[in-house]
C-alpha cells in the first residue's frame, strides 16, 4: 500500500540551516547535510530545501548546499525558493536536485511549469501554492506571501496539474507558525479538485495534527520544518503514532 | 567497468551519486563499440517511453548482443520498462524484448483516492505464485538484486506505466493493482522505483547489482571472508 509521506524542510539561507536547530547530537548544528543525515536516520519520506534568500550571490552557496545533501542521504531531494527560470531550475537538477518546487514563477510565467515538465518529466515539477482563507475560498498569494496574486487555490491547483505539474504543495498562511494544525478543509479543497499527490503545509504541531490532515485533509504528504529541527516531535515517534492510528507509513 | 547509458531520459546525477558513494567503477560510454568491453550495463531513465527511441538503432543492436553474451543488464524505472517489448505510452517504439510482456498504464482508484502517477514509498512483496505452483507459500525474495531484503522492505516510486506480473517477476507492488517491482532472469535485472532514492533498502539492491557485475569469483571470496 502506498504510504503518506512525512517530509522534512530545511529553510537554508548561504548555506545553513535557519530557524535553529537543536540536535544535541550534531556537530554542526545548522549545517544541512548533517540535518538531512539524521532525519535519513530517524526514517524521513524525503527532504526539501527552501532557500529563503534566492539572490544571485546566494545560487552559488545554494549549489554546493543540495551537492552536499545529495552526496549524504539517497532520499527524494526538493529545492525551492527562487527558482524563476528553466536556467535556475537546470542548476538545481545538476547539483543533484530531484525535483523543483515553483511558486511566484508559475503564476507569472505558467509555461515555465510546461517547460521544466518536458525537459525533466512531471515528476519534477512541483507547483508551490500560498494560500490564506478569503471567504469561501483560498486566495493565493506571491512574492513569500506579501502580494495578492488574485487566483483562488483551488483554480490555480486546476491549471497547475494540467500544464504539467506533478504535485502541488499547499501551505496554509493562516497556520504557519502557529502550530495550531494543518487546514484539513483547505487542503480537502484541493486534493479533492486535482488528481495530483498534494502534500500539506503550514501549523503542525503535535502528532494529532498529521493524523487530521491524511484523514480530513486527504493530503498524500506533510511537510513540517521547526517541529522536527528542534526535536519536539521525532520523526519515528511521529511515524509510530500514525500506525498506530492505521495510517500507512514508512517504517 | 559499469556503462551507465545516458540517452537523456532524466538526469542521471543522483545514480552517480549513489554508484559512487557504493565505491562502482562506472562511465558513461559515448559509442555503442565500448559496450563491448564493459562489465556490466545499467539503463536508467525517467519520463515518457518515446525517450527510450533514441536507443532505437545502434544502442539497442549492441546492448541487446552483450546481454547475449553475458553482460548483466540493469534497468532502473523507465530502464526496466525498455527491458519489455514495448509500451502502450509510446506503442510505436519498440523496447530492448529480452522479457516477453507489454507494459501499460496504471488506472488507480478515484473512489479509493488511489492517484495517478503512483507517487511515493510502497512496498514489495512475494509475487503470487500460480496455484499448484511448488513455490506456493514461499515467503522470502528469491533472485540476486533481491538479497538481504526482506518483504515489505519500502522503496520510491514514481511512474504511471507498469510492466506485468510474469514469471520474471521476483517483487510486486500494489497500487489498485498488482504490477511488477522487480524482475529478474538469468543477467537481466530491473526495478520500477528508484533505488537511489530508496535510502538503505535503495543503496542494497543496488550493492546487490554491483556483486553481480563483478562476477561470481568475487562474491564467493567475500562470503568466505564473513565465514
Amino acid at each position: 500500500m502506498l504510504t503518506k509521506r512525512i517530509i522534512a524542510c530545511m529553510d537554508v539561507r548561504a548555506g545553513q540551516v535557519v530557524k535553529g536547530v537543536q540536535f544535541q547530537q550534531l556537530r554542526h548544528a545548522g549545517d544541512p547535510a548533517e540535518l538531512a543525515a539524521r532525519y535519513n536516520v530517524e526514517g524521513i519520506d524525503e527532504v526539501v530545501i527552501l532557500d529563503i534568500t534566492a539572490t544571485l550571490e546566494s545560487r552559488q552557496a545554494l549549489a554546493d548546499t543540495i551537492s552536499a545533501v545529495a552526496r549524504r542521504i539517497f532520499l527524494p531531494l526538493t529545492v525551492g525558493g527562487g527558482i524563476r527560470s528553466e536556467d535556475d531550475a537546470a542548476a538545481a537538477v545538476e547539483a543533484g536536485a530531484d525535483k523543483v518546487s515553483l511558486n511566484t514563477a508559475a503564476l507569472k510565467n505558467p509555461a515555465l511549469i510546461t517547460t521544466l515538465a518536458r525537459r525533466y518529466g512531471s515528476q519534477a515539477v512541483i507547483v508551490a501554492i500560498d494560500a490564506k482563507r478569503r471567504g469561501d475560498g483560498f486566495a493565493v498569494y506571491v512574492r513569500s506571501g506579501t502580494s495578492d496574486a488574485a487566483r483562488d487555490a483551488v483554480e490555480w491547483a486546476r491549471e497547475a496539474e494540467s500544464r504539467g505539474a506533478g504535485e502541488i504543495l499547499l501551505t496554509s498562511m493562516d497556520r504557519d507558525g502557529t502550530r495550531s494544525g494543518f487546514d484539513c478543509e483547505m487542503t480537502a479543497a484541493v486534493a479533492n479538485a486535482v488528481n495530483i499527490p498534494v502534500i500539506a503545509s503550514g501549523g503542525a504541531g503535535g502528532l494529532e495534527h498529521f493524523c487530521d490532515v491524511f484523514t480530513r485533509g486527504h493530503a498524500d504528504a506533510a511537510l513540517a520544518a521547526s517541529i522536527f529541527h528542534y526535536a519536539d516531535t521525532s520523526v519515528s515517534e511521529l511515524k509510530r503514532y500514525l500506525r498506530g492510528r492505521n495510517i500507512p507509513v514508512r517504517i | 567497468m559499469i556503462a551507465l547509458i545516458d540517452y537523456g531520459a532524466g538526469n542521471l546525477t543522483s545514480v552517480r551519486k549513489a554508484l559512487t558513494s557504493l565505491g562502482a567503477d562506472y562511465d558513461t560510454p559515448s559509442s555503442p563499440q565500448e559496450l563491448a568491453r564493459c562489465s556490466a550495463m545499467i539503463v536508467p531513465g525517467v519520463g515518457n517511453f518515446a525517450a527510450t527511441s533514441a536507443l532505437v538503432g545502434p544502442w539497442r543492436d549492441a546492448i541487446g548482443a552483450a546481454v547475449r553474451s553475458g553482460t548483466p543488464l540493469f534497468g532502473i524505472c523507465l530502464g526496466m520498462q525498455w527491458l519489455f517489448e514495448g509500451s502502450d505510452e509510446a506503442p510505436e517504439v519498440p523496447g530492448l524484448g529480452v522479457l516477453p510482456g507489454r507494459v501499460t498504464r496504471l488506472q488507480g482508484n478515484a473512489e479509493a483516492r488511489l492517484k495517478i502517477p503512483h507517487v511515493g514509498w510502497n512496498g514489495l512483496s512475494v509475487p503470487r505464485e500460480p496455484e499448484g505452483s511448488a513455490l506456493l507459500g514461499h515467503r522470502n525474495f528469491t533472485g540476486r538484486l533481491l538479497s538481504r531484503l526482506e518483504p515489505g522492505a519500502h522503496v520510491y516510486f514514481t511512474h504511471s506505466y507498469a510492466a506485468p506480473v510474469t514469471a520474471d517477476c521476483v517483487a510486486a507492488t500494489t497500487h489498485a493493482e498488482t504490477f511488477a517491482a522487480v524482475v529478474e532472469r538469468g543477467n537481466v535485472f530491473g526495478v520500477q522505483f528508484h533505488p537511489e532514492k530508496s535510502s538503505e533498502a535503495g543503496l542494497q539492491i543496488i550493492r546487490n547489482f554491483l556483486d553481480v557485475a563483478r562476477g561470481p569469483a568475487v562474491v564467493e571470496r567475500r562470503a568466505e571472508a564473513e565465514c
